[in-house]
């Protein structure tokens, strides 16, 4: 069978769609909405470290954010494509897949800064 | 006297492209809207990084992000990318059926089924975050 | 009826214009008539230059793909009376080059349909003397959706992908590919999915989904297209963690 990579960046594509929209809402409304405008009282910091600290909050958020990077990556270089018509093509993947890595490693570092295990 | 024939490229008309095409008809608009929530995805990606940052460093780093996180611009640039990520979350759930052909015993599982259960995953997903984040 | 109501169609003469032009015409506003009915009765009445294809003038053929008020169409199954009070825009079908007024050069969607072979392809022939291939109506729903294209090529009109990028093989092109892979006598998804796996094949395809939406026959090529897309992943996943399971 002949190889391509293309189905694995579309694999890739679809799972990060997957987990952003079924991860990223909850996360969105808490963190960036309810508790900074206070609709919801943020939790007081010994909890919320010890969830973000957690083993299996890394596991799972370095599982889900990396794959949603490559997810945007992807999407937002067809939109500079087919929506701006952007002609350096190569330039777009580069900044956008680049991005996608950069965001990846700073979630590791972040995540690994934040464990309290 | 040779009549110009279909296939001679030289008298062929190619109609150009505007840049603008995606304005024309409100289905193409949807759908740059959709692929532009790329865009406040990778966005909101970053925010919970530097979320997850600012608990790293401490107590007095967190009380500062929530406080700075609540100024009217950011406030501003998250609803609007929080608007962004439902309409990629409705549109993902309601795509997925005409992408997947799901068959169970036989027969198709129909498309409000597939939806269904996407939804009834997201409110589990943000059920179990909600008591486990929340004090 | 004394009703009229006004054509604006695009005229393009290749051996004069460099740039197509618009020509007003008036035509009766008759109930029961078609763009199509409209534009004959301007070739036989008013303007017997006028060039566009059509046939069987039912729906079935294909051949009067145009695009109305900026949306591709049959001609022949658009009422007239839906855009009354006019004008109305008719212009060639969206995307491809036009050679004559709303005449378009369709060999790049002739050159791209054979290459994904939509023809039963099998390992061997079964042999004219052991029958017929039997087929059970449960096998022929798995593929029946996708061989109602009538290649139209509304759907190639409609998607944004294909009029950025005509590198694009383009929907009906995958659709009849899938039609064939579906069918039970095929054997043939193998050579198909060589050609399609490519960036020019399904990965092209960014699913806008407006080729679904204008497809007189309800073919769904933008779910032809993802399923596509989620087979050739698997199948890719397939060869990369069992090299030798490639094998059929």
């Amino acid at each position: 069978m002949k190889f391509s990579i293309y189905p694995f960046i579309w694999l890739a594509f679809s799972g990060g769609g997957v987990m952003a929209a079924i991860f990223l809402p909850v996360l969105a409304f808490l963190f960036a909405l309810a508790f900074p405008l206070g609709w919801i009282d943020p939790p007081d910091y010994d909890h919320i470290a010890a969830v973000v600290g957690h083993p299996l909050t890394f596991l799972v958020l370095l599982g889900i954010f990396p794959v949603i990077l490559i997810h945007a990556a992807h999407r937002f270089r067809y939109t500079l494509y087919d929506g701006l018509q952007v002609k350096h093509k190569g330039l777009v993947a580069l900044l956008c897949y680049g991005g996608a890595l950069a965001g990846s490693f700073a979630t590791l570092v972040f995540l690994g800064n934040a464990l309290t295990a | 006297m040779t009549q110009p024939r279909i296939g001679d490229s030289d008298l062929l008309y190619r109609r150009p492209v505007s840049v603008w095409w995606w304005t024309r008809k409100r289905n193409y608009f949807l759908f740059v809207m959709r692929e532009l929530s790329s865009l406040f995805i990778a966005w909101l990606v970053l925010y919970l990084l530097l979320f997850i940052r600012a608990v790293a460093h401490g107590e007095a780093a967190y009380v500062d992000f929530l406080d700075r996180a609540s100024s009217p611009w950011l406030v501003a640039v998250n609803v609007v990318a929080f608007g962004f990520l439902v309409l990629h979350t409705v549109t993902w759930f309601s795509l997925t059926p005409q992408a997947m052909v799901v068959s169970l015993r036989g027969r198709r599982v129909p498309a409000a089924a597939i939806i269904g259960a996407q939804y009834a995953g997201l409110a589990l997903v943000s059920a179990f975050v909600f008591w486990l984040v929340t004090p | 009826m004394d009703d009229q109501i006004s054509l604006r169609v695009t005229r393009y003469r290749p051996d004069k214009d460099l740039e197509p032009s618009w020509q007003d015409y008036d035509v009766p506003l008759r109930e029961e008539w078609t763009v199509l009915d409209a534009l004959n009765y301007v070739k036989s009445d008013i303007d017997t230059t006028l060039a566009f294809r059509w046939s069987c003038r039912m729906g079935i053929c294909g051949s009067c793909g145009m695009n109305v008020e900026g949306e591709p169409r049959l001609t022949c199954a658009t009422f007239l009376s839906d855009y009354a009070p006019g004008p109305v825009r008719v212009e060639p079908l969206g995307n491809f080059p036009v050679a004559r007024d709303l005449v378009v050069d369709i060999e790049d969607f002739m050159e791209k349909l054979p290459r994904v072979k939509p023809w039963i392809i099998r390992d061997e022939e079964q042999s004219v003397d052991d029958g017929e291939y039997l087929q059970t109506p449960e096998e022929l729903d798995a593929y029946k959706q996708f061989s109602m294209c009538i290649n139209c090529m509304l759907c190639y009109a409609a998607c944004p992908v294909y009029g950025l990028d005509p590198d694009f093989v383009g929907p009906a092109a995958i659709a009849l590919a899938e039609r064939y892979d579906l069918d039970s006598r095929d054997q043939g998804a193998r050579e198909r999915l060589d050609v399609l796996i490519e960036h020019e094949g399904v990965y092209g395809c960014t699913f806008v989904g407006e080729c679904t939406r204008v497809c007189p026959k309800h073919v769904d090529p933008a779910g032809a297209i993802q399923r596509y897309k989620l087979k050739a992943a698997q199948q890719s996943v397939k060869a990369f963690l069992l090299p030798r399971a490639l094998q059929r």
